[in-house]
């Protein structure tokens, strides 16, 4: 199965949360995250540790990229 | 940077300091109740420029210059200044002007939401009830792919604009300007709008306030639609910390009075106060944020966030020129009249619930993860 991307760059709150939870209710085990701001970056952080799924973050100029990992 | 405010305890300091400083504000002149609103201190701000003539509510309030100005300056200072904009602007002016129409039926904002029933106003409990209802409403089109598309990296100076606009209305305050006779700028001789704290200490706590809020992130609406959403209770800890700190300072300072009638600047028409802010909450949550976070985000260089807080300047000179505004209730020769909006009034909440479904059935976009 290929790797998912969730590009949420600039998505105003809380859709970039939205879509994350969505991926989570549909069970994907591993995607990435594409956001542009440190806000976006944090909610999407807290809501993957809220779920108990690690993640870890690199960034590309403006963009961070978060990869989930169950 | 890690930002120590991103977190559990970061959020509950700013709730608390929010509270304790606001409940200090009316005790050193602000309104009862109104220690701070982001609605209330806008329509003065209205007022102040001439947009609308009541003249018991005009008066550049240097706590919103502050919020915007803190807002930008610790940005900037943190790397988190990033000008942006394109995310269907005009939607945002119009769901500011109607935010502004909802709040002034009720007479608040969150903020003030929760400042009232610090002081024991119990009205506002109608009012977060319809907020918690406009925001549920908001939750369900967000998860059914409500957006307002994205924004887009812009010039760095064009972030300056609305922190510009503050600053210039900050000293239109400070020299008491006046470009006519008996012309604006105004400031109110009576009423709220003549009821303020010293200036400076207006603005030291608007800047206090823009820059706890800008590194915490503190939004009512999201503490509210989190909670609907992911049960996530975080920005909700620092909302509940600002409603025990000022309501403790309420009861230390004697300035809590607990009931419906006989509530500073409010009133107890029920169902009004009921759907003013269930309309506004609604619009909260479709922009993304209650008003003191437009206004932080505005700060950061988010000139989609400056739209909405120009539109809810714009929706006070409406409310005001048009007689929707809420009028508090009023004892006249021993006789208790329950204020309340007029037909106008509520004839424009309708339009104005209409107007944001009608937005979140149509602004939707496929979801494809």
């Amino acid at each position: 199965m290929s790797q998912k991307t969730i590009d949420a760059r600039g998505l105003s709150c809380p859709q970039p949360v939205v879509l994350v939870q969505k991926a989570i209710n549909e069970g994907l085990s591993s995607f990435d995250v594409i956001v542009n701001s440190e806000v976006a970056r944090e909610n999407v952080s807290r809501i993957l540790a809220n779920n108990q799924i690690k993640s870890e973050q690199t960034r590309d100029g403006d963009d961070i990229i978060i990869k989930a990992v169950k | 940077m890690r930002n120590i405010f991103s977190g559990r305890v970061g959020i509950i300091i700013t709730g608390a300091i929010i509270g304790l400083v606001a409940v200090l504000l009316q005790y050193l002149g602000n309104p009862a109740n109104m220690g701070i609103c982001i609605a209330c201190f806008e329509r003065d701000m209205a007022g102040a420029l001439g947009l609308h003539r009541a003249d018991a509510v005009q008066y550049l309030r240097p706590e919103i210059s502050g919020i915007v100005l803190g807002a930008f300056i610790i940005s900037l200072i943190m790397k988190e200044y990033r000008p942006r904009a394109g995310s269907s602007t005009a939607i945002r002016f119009f769901l500011g002007i109607f935010a502004m129409i909802g709040a002034l039926v009720f007479l608040g904002c969150p903020w003030r939401a929760l400042l009232r029933l610090a002081g024991g106003d119990l009205n506002s409990l109608l009012a977060l009830l319809g907020l918690i209802c406009g925001i549920t409403v908001g939750v369900i089109f967000l998860k059914h792919g409500y957006s307002l598309g994205r924004s887009y990296s812009n010039k760095k100076a064009s972030g300056w604009l609305l922190p510009a606009c503050m600053l210039v209305f900050f000293l239109f305050n400070l020299f008491t300007v006046s470009f006519s006779e008996n012309g604006a700028i105004f400031f109110s001789a009576k009423g709220p709008g003549a009821m303020h704290a010293n200036l400076w200490i207006s603005l030291a706590a608007g800047l206090l306030f823009g820059v706890l809020a800008q590194r915490s992130r503190f939004c009512t609406m999201g503490s509210i639609r989190d909670v609907i959403l992911a049960r996530d209770f975080h920005l909700l800890s620092g909302v509940l910390a600002l409603l025990a700190t000022a309501l403790v300072g309420n009861l230390l300072l004697g300035q809590f009075k607990p009931g419906f009638q006989g509530q500073p600047i409010a009133h107890s028409s029920h169902l009004w106060n009921f759907l003013g802010m269930l309309l506004a909450g609604l619009a909260f949550a479709l922009a993304g944020g209650c008003p003191g976070r437009q206004l932080i985000l505005s700060g950061e260089g988010d000139a989609d966030a400056g739209i909405f807080v120009l539109g809810m300047i714009t929706g006070a000179a409406f409310a005001h020129n048009f007689s929707l505004a809420a009028k508090p209730d009023s004892m006249l020769d021993g006789v208790y009249t329950i204020g309340g909006t007029g037909v106008f009034g509520q004839a424009a909440v309708i339009i104005g619930i209409v107007f944001c479904l009608v937005i979140g059935f149509v602004m939707r976009e496929k979801m494809e993860v």
